[in-house]
């Protein structure tokens, strides 16, 4: 028996409207990063790009504009409760319709090809939206939308490391990726990291890494101790704001880690823009 | 921190870019075109084939950036720069050309310095993240060429005192470079 019951265009309007939001409005505890990083940046110039970048985030929340003209991939992720009824045809199509009725009203940009390859044609409603559709117990419905943009997922990456490579291997492989990335991604950056899973999950991993709450470490000591250590060694970096050098290069650094194989070390480095976009919303 | 800007107009002279330095903040001003990759593979095709380009590229400065949409009441939806190095494969024709200036973000290719400083170029880096506050500077939008592209369309836009800064001047500076040493701190 179902305790509850979710309708395709419930779906539609919170995914909508999450967008909506998610696109023009910066989390609080990204603002906040943005204050604090002020404190400790000493370059000039990555001071007025951190500047700008207080004043963007006003602007584009008066006036309901894009934080970012790359409005980004629709990345969606959905928790579904098992004691709850869809009442529909699709849950992918009412997402995608969702993604379609924001992306339009919000005047935002469509940046989605249809062929990667070939073709390169725009599809000129942002979709298909990329949608991780788990299956939880309880009641609940949770949707979190990331708008992903494309120049810092360019610059992401995955190793599969040997078990001997070790929390060496780890180290080097995260500093080298966020070194080689420079200013490309638009730092300050946030780093999500996935350790451990197949190769499929730790990308997954290290994407969910980008949803947590900046301030906020991983549960297990021992990660969290490996995620300050590793955001001092990226701040040593040097590469700044913008990547014009300085003090503040990532505001975060968040591991989530799975149980892997006896045979891998998977590792996984998705970077996350100053944009740090993402809303969620429990139905 | 405002007199600490220097205020530069286009089309660019050689005379206007001996004076830039890597680490300028800059105001520019004037009419500046925009192009992503697809256009510039497009402007390159032209070259190649000696055909004239859809705007005069001696003195012009391109914005790398494809805007949001503008809603009804506005000139141009949000408006920051994307990642230069897609366009080092094209650059270096265009400069050769008589291209000035680059509106950007990120590093550029060892090819693209070498032409900045060989035909004398500059190199500008926005603030990424800052589309809508960019977008303010921005007073007139007119697509001229390529409308089938969307945001990758090229436009011709009027800004006024667009910040920008100086990465890489005619004389071989590289911000990008310099930064990072003045700023890394070596591990043990």
């Amino acid at each position: 028996m179902f305790k509850k019951e979710i309708s395709e265009d419930q779906i539609i309007f919170a995914v909508r409207k999450l967008f909506l939001e998610a696109v023009t409005e910066l989390p609080e505890d990204v603002c906040e990063a943005f204050e604090e990083s002020l404190k400790i940046e000493e370059s000039l110039m990555g001071r007025s790009v951190i500047e700008q970048l207080l004043k963007n985030k006003d602007i584009a929340k008066e006036e309901s504009l894009a934080l970012c003209q790359d409005t980004g991939f629709a990345v969606v992720f959905i928790e579904w409760g098992s004691d709850v009824y869809f009442r529909g045809k699709s849950i992918y199509e009412a997402v995608n319709e969702g993604v379609r009725r924001a992306y339009s009203e919000g005047y935002f940009r469509k940046s989605i090809v249809n062929d990667p390859v070939f073709d390169r044609k725009n599809t000129n409603d942002n979709t298909p939206c990329i949608l991780h559709l788990e299956m939880v117990n309880g009641d609940k419905v949770k949707i979190t939308v990331a708008p992903k943009g494309g120049g810092s997922e360019n610059m992401s990456a995955i190793k599969m490391l040997k078990p001997a490579d070790g929390l060496d291997g780890i180290k080097s492989f995260v500093l080298e990726t966020v070194e080689k990335a420079g200013g490309n991604p638009c730092p300050p950056i946030i780093v999500g990291i996935g350790i451990g899973g197949t190769f499929e999950k730790c990308a997954l991993l290290s994407k969910k890494a980008l949803l947590r709450k900046l301030g906020e470490s991983n549960p297990d000591p021992r990660y969290a101790e490996l995620e300050k250590l590793l955001l001092i060694e990226i701040n040593k970096l040097g590469i700044g704001p913008m990547g014009l050098g300085g003090r503040v290069t990532a505001l975060a650094v968040n591991i989530e880690y799975f149980p892997c194989h006896i045979a891998s070390l998977p590792v996984a480095v998705n970077i996350q823009c100053n944009s740090a976009r993402h809303k969620e919303v429990i139905l | 921190m405002e007199k600490m800007y220097k205020k530069i107009t286009t089309p660019l002279t050689d005379e206007a870019i001996r004076d830039l330095k890597a680490g300028d903040l800059v105001y520019i001003s004037g009419f500046i075109y925009t192009a992503r990759d697809a256009a510039h593979k497009r402007l390159v095709e032209l070259l190649k084939e000696s055909k004239e380009l859809p705007f005069d590229i001696k003195g012009a400065v391109i914005y790398y950036v494809g805007p949001t949409p503008p809603k009804p009441s506005r000139i141009i939806g949000s408006a920051g720069p994307t990642t230069s190095s897609r366009m080092d494969a094209y650059a270096p024709l265009l400069i050769e050309k008589g291209l000035k200036g680059m509106i950007g973000k990120g590093g550029r290719s060892p090819m693209v310095k070498e032409s900045m400083v060989k035909y004398g170029a500059v190199y500008f880096i926005a603030t990424g993240g800052a589309g809508a506050l960019l977008s303010k500077h921005i007073k007139s939008s007119e697509v001229i060429a390529y409308e089938d592209l969307g945001p990758e369309a090229i436009r011709k836009l009027y800004v006024e005192d667009f910040p920008a800064i100086v990465a890489n001047d005619i004389y071989g500076n590289d911000l990008i470079e310099e930064g990072k040493k003045r700023y890394k701190i070596s591990s043990l």
